[in-house]
């Protein structure tokens, strides 16, 4: 996964301030949070010589833009369908608390996580604890997973 | 709900409903399970004598025909079966006085004949799930092999007495060969065991338990481990076949080391066994001849021994029967080989490299998916289960009894 630092390094770097921040480096920490686009930044788009270093950076985001509202990005192809995230995320345990707290699939549609067709799939996003600007960076899910199929931006 | 025969947790949440001849949106099944469910809509087996098709009727009279005629037939396969069946195959294997031996034979058997019998230990999954506080997973990786093993049980759920579950009550520890994907959760508590290094990890054990200083491993992370066992209040050793082939006739030593933890605290062994319903067949051939596998029939009452295991009898039998089974891609080369030069009778829903070579082919229903029947679970719980799917396809159960009646 991309970090800051690496998108940062794909920025013009002189703090020229016109995307409406002060430094380059909040502008990378925003466009990881998916509060910016890459399009804000006006001289990496008009100026000729950040040609190569715009090119790296739609690359290195490209992966980004499927994450949902979150930033839970799901690859399926690594997913076992073990469920050890279904049964960890406390929103789950909570919406189910018979079901998903011990150990049994998820029947209802209040869950988040849920295995369907033997790969893990998310929904109610807005219940996430990660969800909106007073979120907590919980990773219940991310750090249960046994092939890293579940990743946060 | 429907229940998964893809592994031998029987997982018993499974929402699934044919529609149109597929199973689509099914929930709670894991991927390995979706791929044995999948599998049944691709590379159907169909009647077969000499690799052309004819119909049902003559392929079950042909295959009795050649069990009659064979001098010391052999019976071979059985974890993939329902109870019923596997009943109504001994019950073949005394007629004919053949011998009968199942894939635990080459599997977990040894571990399997001391935990039936009461030497080792043993509880059920949902006990783990409500008192465990140390799951170690030794020579078994569960997150390839049962997907849903740390969800459903050993790791993850909330239980009884284990409210907070992984977070801060449940202690996972994975001694393996190599970092599986089980010891990546749990990557400090990871030991690694150098191959068929397990007899010396387990005196290094017994050793801290000792309050001696080990031989092998990193000694600190040793000491360490053996203040965790100290400390179990309920423990549980899922055993797998790294460990079980690492060991073979050392097992002793893993019974002295349950006895020892036992003295301590409490501690249990569950088998990771494969095949959905290996242990049923274990507990029946038990049950009815008094050995969990390898039995020959042949001088009328049941005798048991190396010579009459699936390796040996492959070489000196001259039919054989292989239901729910491939052992020409499982078994040694060797045995294969062997294998192919009798004339083979496969009993199989879909396609195999056994099949392929069989003189004879007789497709059956999928059980957990067009067949019902009963199963039992790893740690030795009945599960019975109903078909999702309408089938035109005879059961194992009632493909072994028209052979028994034509016999």
């Amino acid at each position: 996964m991309v970090g800051a630092m690496e998108i940062y390094m794909l920025l013009p770097k002189t703090n020229c301030k016109k995307c409406g921040l002060d430094t380059c480096m909040a502008f990378a920490v925003g466009l990881l949070g998916r509060e910016k686009k890459i399009d804000e930044c006006t001289p990496l788009i008009e100026e000729k010589k950040y040609e190569a270093k715009l090119k790296k950076l739609r690359e290195v985001m490209a992966p980004l833009e499927n994450a949902s509202e979150t930033g839970l990005i799901i690859h399926p192809e690594k997913c076992f369908g073990c469920g050890n995230c279904v049964v960890a995320c406390p929103v789950n345990v909570a919406a189910e608390p018979t079901r998903c707290g011990v150990g049994l699939g998820p029947q209802s549609d209040k869950v988040i996580l849920k295995v369907e067709d033997g790969i893990v799939v998310c929904g109610n996003l807005e219940e996430c604890r990660r969800f909106g600007p007073n979120k907590t960076l919980c990773n219940a899910c991310t750090a249960t997973c046994p092939s890293k199929a579940i990743e946060f931006v | 709900m429907a229940i998964c025969t893809g592994c031998s947790l029987l997982c018993e949440d499974i929402e699934a409903a044919e529609k149109d001849g597929a199973l689509t949106h099914v929930k709670n099944l894991c991927r390995k399970g979706h791929g044995h469910f999948q599998a049944a809509f691709t590379e159907r087996t169909v009647p077969m004598i000499d690799g052309e098709q004819v119909d049902l009727d003559r392929a079950i009279t042909k295959a009795a025909e050649i069990l009659k005629s064979a001098k010391s037939p052999l019976l071979y396969g059985w974890s993939n079966s329902t109870l019923e069946a596997q009943a109504v195959g001994i019950e073949l294997a005394e007629k004919l006085g053949a011998t009968i031996d199942d894939t635990s034979s080459s599997c977990q058997g040894i571990l399997m004949e001391r935990i039936l019998s009461g030497k080792l230990p043993t509880c059920t999954l949902d006990d783990v799930r409500n008192y465990a506080d140390t799951s170690i997973f030794w020579g078994s990786d569960p997150s390839s092999s049962h997907p849903r093993h740390l969800s459903r049980f050993s790791y993850y759920p909330r239980g009884e007495k284990r409210q907070k579950s992984y977070e801060e009550e449940r202690t996972c520890i994975a001694v393996d060969v190599r970092k599986s994907a089980t010891a990546n959760l749990c990557p400090n508590y990871y030991f690694q065991v150098a191959p068929s290094g397990d007899a010396q990890f387990m005196e290094a054990i017994l050793a801290v338990l000792e309050g001696k200083i080990p031989r092998v491993g990193d000694k600190k992370k040793m000491i360490g481990l053996g203040s965790i066992l100290k400390k179990t209040e309920w423990g549980v050793i899922f055993a797998g076949l790294g460990m079980v082939y690492s060991l073979q006739e050392k097992m002793d030593l893993f019974e002295k080391l349950l006895a020892r933890l036992n003295e301590i605290t409490t501690f249990k062994v569950v088998p990771m066994v494969g095949h959905y319903n290996m242990r049923g067949f274990n507990e029946l051939l038990l049950e009815k001849t008094g050995f969990i596998n390898r039995v020959s029939f042949k001088d009328g009452k049941p005798a048991h021994g190396p010579e009459h295991s699936v390796v040996a009898a492959a070489k000196t039998c001259d039919a054989a029967l292989i239901i729910g089974s491939d052992p020409f891609s499982a078994l040694p080369f060797g045995t294969a080989r062997a294998l192919a030069k009798v004339p083979l009778i496969a009993i199989d829903p879909r396609r195999s490299l056994t099949t392929d070579g069989a003189k004879v082919v007789i497709p059956s229903a999928l059980s957990g998916l067009e067949a019902g029947g009963t199963g039992v679970r790893m740690d030795g719980v009945k599960i019975k289960f109903e078909p999702i799917m309408k089938s035109d396809l005879p059961t194992d159960e009632q493909i072994l009894t028209r052979i028994m009646e034509a016999i």
